[in-house]
């Protein structure tokens, strides 16, 4: 057959897909098991985080069971407790519905001293993609425990940064709540981190869209906790 | 290869030589400058992006060698594409399985091995027109050349920026002693940030070309 021709240059190329297209679906379909476990465990190494529990792939399953365990719960507008598993749930799903209509999880951590701790999910967008987060809360349902925050595809060095401690330790302390009882959440600006402001920390500079993401992640995502929190 | 060439014979072995100095792709082609700038703030992803790299260009080129009979000539660079795209994929796939955290910091740096100019440009300028076997040695030999330039640029970016060298499988080791810092050093933050990875790239090619002056343009 004429190789140059059209016809040989069409099965060619037909062929050839076809052949990588199925190569690819088997190593995908194969893997995924593995993959899914990873990052089921990274999940797991990010809840635990938030409320100060350092973990890493091999130890990250077993503090999970020794802090959280099956102590979680899935909650709705209301405040009220539905049937579902929060660790399955898929929050990205989720922030897409309307407020009411979404399924809330909520992990209650218990560390060595007995404290507990409410561990709320977040999920939001930056600039580039996707981003998420936990924070924890104390007893009082209002003062943060902690917060951790990553991210997909954020620029490094600018919206990547709020994977870092730096920007993530001023949130402990911080109140959502006003002293009315009203919901503040915490703002990201620039010079929030007076220390006279309880409910905004410093944002990134050069990071803005990616730190007012993170705004509007606490924001909305906190927001349908109001119930549950002030019972 | 012919039956009287011997697999390692001189021309051969210098296909593994000549990347990592005279021809190297980094410092004297000046290609995948991108990921030398991404990835070389820490060790470990130096390394593994180097072993991936290495991996993509050996299969790719003796893949597209394997073919380079039957490919139409009017759609070689899809072809060439296609493969590379795929063994990305799978490179992708197995890091996210078995090196989770390494492939989160790598993260869209994995998928663009696709566009490392390195890659193509064996594809379009050795594999096309060698056997398979030159075509694999040249790919190991322009990989480690472009490995070689990533650890060297790694190690100092680390060592300076951060005072540890992470290792795989040995997690981080702090090379820096404590009792420096008590006397008042401190890490160069600069070295992480990207425009340090040019910079000592830079002082690379110079080193390299102060000994070697055949490599000085004119």
């Amino acid at each position: 057959m004429d190789k140059q021709g059209n016809t040989y240059t069409f099965l060619y190329a037909s062929i050839m897909v076809i052949g990588v297209a199925a190569i690819l679906a088997f190593i995908s379909v194969s893997l995924k098991p593995i993959q899914s476990k990873n990052v089921a465990v990274a999940k797991k190494i990010d809840i635990l985080k938030s409320v100060g529990i350092a973990s890493d792939a091999s130890t990250a399953e077993k503090l999970y069971e020794e802090h959280i365990g099956s102590n979680t719960k899935v909650l709705n507008i209301e405040g009220n407790e539905v049937d579902g598993n929060a660790f399955d749930i898929d929050l990205s799903k989720e922030v897409r519905k309307d407020l009411k209509e979404r399924s809330y999880p909520l992990y209650i951590c218990k560390l060595d001293n007995g404290e507990e701790k409410l561990i709320i999910p977040l999920r939001g967008a930056g600039l580039w993609g996707p981003i998420w987060g936990y924070i924890s809360l104390n007893a009082d349902r209002n003062t943060v425990y902690g917060a951790t925050f990553d991210h997909k595809g954020e620029t490094p060095g600018l919206g990547a940064e709020i994977s870092k401690d730096f920007f993530q330790t001023p949130f402990k302390g911080k109140t959502i709540y006003n002293e009315a009882g009203d919901f503040t959440s915490i703002d990201v600006v620039k010079g929030g981190g007076t220390e006279n402001n309880p409910h905004a920390v410093d944002a990134i500079s050069g990071g803005t869209i990616t730190s007012k993401g993170v705004s509007a992640m606490l924001q909305d995502c906190l927001s349908g906790y109001e119930k549950y929190l002030k019972n | 290869m012919s039956d009287k060439e011997p697999l390692f014979s001189a021309k051969n072995r210098k296909l593994m030589t000549n990347p990592l100095n005279a021809q190297n792709p980094i410092t004297i082609q000046v290609l995948g400058i991108c990921s030398a700038l991404a990835v070389t703030a820490k060790l470990e992803p130096a390394i593994v992006m180097s072993i991936s790299v290495m991996f993509v260009v050996v299969f790719a080129n003796v893949i597209i060698s394997l073919l380079r009979n039957t490919i139409p000539a009017r759609i070689r660079i899809i072809v060439q594409l296609v493969i590379v795209a795929a063994l990305v994929i799978i490179v992708d796939q197995i890091l996210q399985a078995f090196a989770y955290e390494v492939s989160k910091q790598l993260s869209v740096f994995v998928g663009l091995i696709i566009t490392n100019c390195i890659i193509m440009g064996r594809l379009e300028a050795f594999a096309l027109g060698n056997k398979p076997w030159q075509s694999a040695l040249d790919g190991v030999g322009n990989a480690a050349g472009y490995g070689i330039i990533l650890v060297i640029v790694a190690f100092f970016r680390e060592l300076l920026g951060s005072g540890t060298l992470t290792l795989p499988g040995l997690g981080t080791l702090h090379i820096i002693p404590q009792f420096i810092y008590d006397l008042g050093y401190q890490n160069n933050g600069l070295m992480i940030l990207p425009p340090m990875a040019l910079v000592t790239v830079a002082v690379i090619i110079w080193v390299q070309r102060s000994r070697n002056k055949d490599l000085i343009e004119s």
